[in-house]
């Protein structure tokens, strides 16, 4: 295990030898062993016969590789609708944060207008609510507009804008220098056109954080889904998997085939977009 | 005195936050006064609401000791699951900070585990942690350890429900590692100049350096921790023996499993105010230890 380590001192040709180093190399290697193994354990599961499943010791690589627990998973359950309202849900999270949150940041962030220290304090305090405070009246207000069973409540307040992802484009657009929009000015650019011709092009990377923060949260929510979504046609992934339980309660093979469905394109989406989550957390300390 | 050009100006800054003025209006200052007023009413949604005083905050405290157990149970996740999940961070964060080689590869696994959706990862560790086909077990099993019930035994589980999280605590890693790259290196020079050791630049350096992210994570660490509910949900029910029943479990059972809408939001506000004391004893005592530069 510590071959890695060894090979480095030697290609490195010096005799400084750093145990600190290798140490830290066979620590790290054993950790991320410990750390990839339950989804090597998830997918191994999956594919395997029945027979295999409670055989002692156990197969870590089956002796056939089956996929009927993913064939029947979708005999089961209509796992494609499951998909198309995930994924809706998410995109309207994503458009409609991306939209709101740039607009409201780019008012904090570059024009004056009075009480705005006020609101923006307001904003950041907001950041700190727990959820469950506001959860229930929200549920009455959307019982009330006959939202019951249906997806505006799981994206509607991203159309208003997440705290969050506007303080964190906020702090983009402050390091834009100034001259660019007065130029923009002298042209004739009024405050839309600023906005969206100058301003947003310069804070795309940022854009692109927030979309993946945002689609990740919308894609992983339990909570919302489980109060606001109760007919199967209705279901997004994460509620409909859980619906999935109680059904099959200990079919472990099909279980871990819908959860590895349900893992993969988020490990796609990370893949891709690795940057913009790595900076998204180190922004804001925050999975939302 | 104000130029017409300053009045746009304005009107233009309200139109451009007025998205997120109308939604903090309707979907947080609302619903927080409706949710103050609520807590004081009996209110089942079909009928309206009857007020009652402080008839929900007098039987949560003296009349319900599933809210104390609920109680019990979030401050063992918080107690046991903050230092937990800071350590582990701060530990991986510390090694793929000696510049080792395939670090972006370690980075990518030790984070992975945290994008896992709650439902995903709750099915797999209940496979994982089953008592008598789970691997987990089968494994110290054969190390001739016999491995307790897990998610199945009231003792274990919490610890099984910990060990899911620290799994799942990657991104603490991610901020310690970014936090540990900002710290100037010239520190650690004049540190070894003066004959320090490695153990006493961590003490000396390195540790003073990342208070604030300590202060950060922790605070974060301990409201979010507060508010935890879908892995109990998922793999126990709250149970065995309410064992992982916490304090938003409570809450969602009461509003809507038995849609006493007054009392759940009476169990909110005691959330928001025991998170609020946390969080303000946190900020007090910060000056004592936390170092900015």
């Amino acid at each position: 295990m510590s071959m890695a380590g060894a090979k480095r001192i030697k290609v490195g040709g010096s005799f400084e030898i750093k145990p600190g180093k290798i140490l830290a190399h066979i620590v790290l290697l054993l950790g991320a062993i410990v750390f990839v193994f339950p989804f090597v354990w998830l997918v191994s599961t999956s594919v395997k016969p029945d027979y295999e499943l409670f055989s002692f010791p156990p197969v870590l690589i089956p002796s056939t590789f089956r996929w009927d627990n993913y064939t029947r998973m979708l005999d089961y359950l209509p796992f494609f609708t499951f998909l198309k309202n995930t994924l809706y849900v998410t995109v309207m999270n994503v458009v409609g944060t991306l939209i709101s949150s740039s607009m409201v940041a780019y008012g904090f962030a570059r024009l004056k207008f009075p009480g705005k220290n006020v609101l923006f304090v307001v904003l950041l305090s907001t950041m700190m609510l727990p959820q469950q405070v506001t959860m229930i009246p929200q549920y009455l207000i959307f019982r009330n507009l006959g939202w019951i069973d249906a997806f505006p409540p799981l994206y509607i307040q991203a159309w208003f804008g997440i705290p969050f992802q506007i303080f964190l484009l906020r702090q983009f657009m402050m390091t834009i220098p100034q001259e660019l929009e007065e130029a923009a000015k002298i042209d004739g650019c009024g405050y839309a056109r600023t906005f969206s011709q100058i301003i947003l092009p310069l804070v795309k990377p940022a854009l692109a954080t927030i979309a993946v923060l945002r689609a990740m949260n919308a894609w992983n929510d339990f909570m919302g889904p489980l109060i606001y979504l109760n007919s199967t046609e209705k279901m997004t992934m994460s509620i409909g998997l859980k619906l999935f339980q109680s059904v099959s309660g200990t079919e472990w093979g099909m279980m871990m085939a819908a959860a590895t469905v349900m893992i993969t394109p988020i490990i796609f989406l990370f893949f891709f977009a690795q940057r913009f989550f790595i900076q998204g957390i180190t922004l804001t300390g925050m999975k939302g | 005195m104000a130029s017409k050009a300053s009045v746009k100006e304005s009107l233009a800054g309200y139109l451009f936050i007025g998205p997120w003025v109308v939604g903090f209006l309707v979907f947080t200052l609302g619903p927080i006064l409706a949710s103050i007023y609520l807590s004081f009413t009996d209110y089942d949604v079909l009928n309206p609401a009857q007020w009652v005083g402080l008839k929900n905050f007098t039987h949560l405290f003296q009349g319900d000791p599933l809210f104390w157990k609920s109680l019990g149970n979030t401050f063992y996740m918080v107690v046991f699951g903050v230092p937990l999940q800071i350590l582990m961070g701060l530990c991986v964060a510390m090694l793929l900070n000696m510049n080792v080689k395939g670090m972006a590869w370690y980075r990518t696994i030790y984070y992975l585990p945290s994008i896992v959706p709650v439902v995903a990862s709750s099915f797999l560790w209940m496979w994982i942690l089953n008592p008598h086909f789970g691997i987990l077990n089968n494994f110290l099993y054969m190390i001739g350890i016999e491995g307790p019930g897990w998610i199945g035994s009231e003792v274990w589980s919490k610890p099984s429900i910990l060990l899911m999280q620290t799994w799942a605590a990657g991104s603490t890693m991610i901020i310690y590692l970014a936090a540990l790259r900002g710290v100037p290196t010239h520190l650690y020079e004049a540190a070894s100049i003066d004959g320090a050791t490695r153990w006493k630049q961590f003490w000396h350096v390195t540790l003073p350096q990342l208070t604030p992210t300590l202060f950060f994570t922790t605070t974060m660490g301990m409201i979010n921790g507060f508010q935890i509910f879908s892995e109990s949900y998922i793999m126990t029910n709250g149970g065995p023996v309410d064992s992982t029943l916490f304090i938003v479990y409570h809450l969602f059972n009461n509003a809507f499993g038995y849609f006493k809408m007054g009392y759940a939001s009476a169990i909110a506000w005691v959330l928001f105010i025991i998170i609020m004391i946390i969080t303000l004893i946190q900020l007090k005592l910060s000056p004592r230890w936390v170092h900015y530069n």
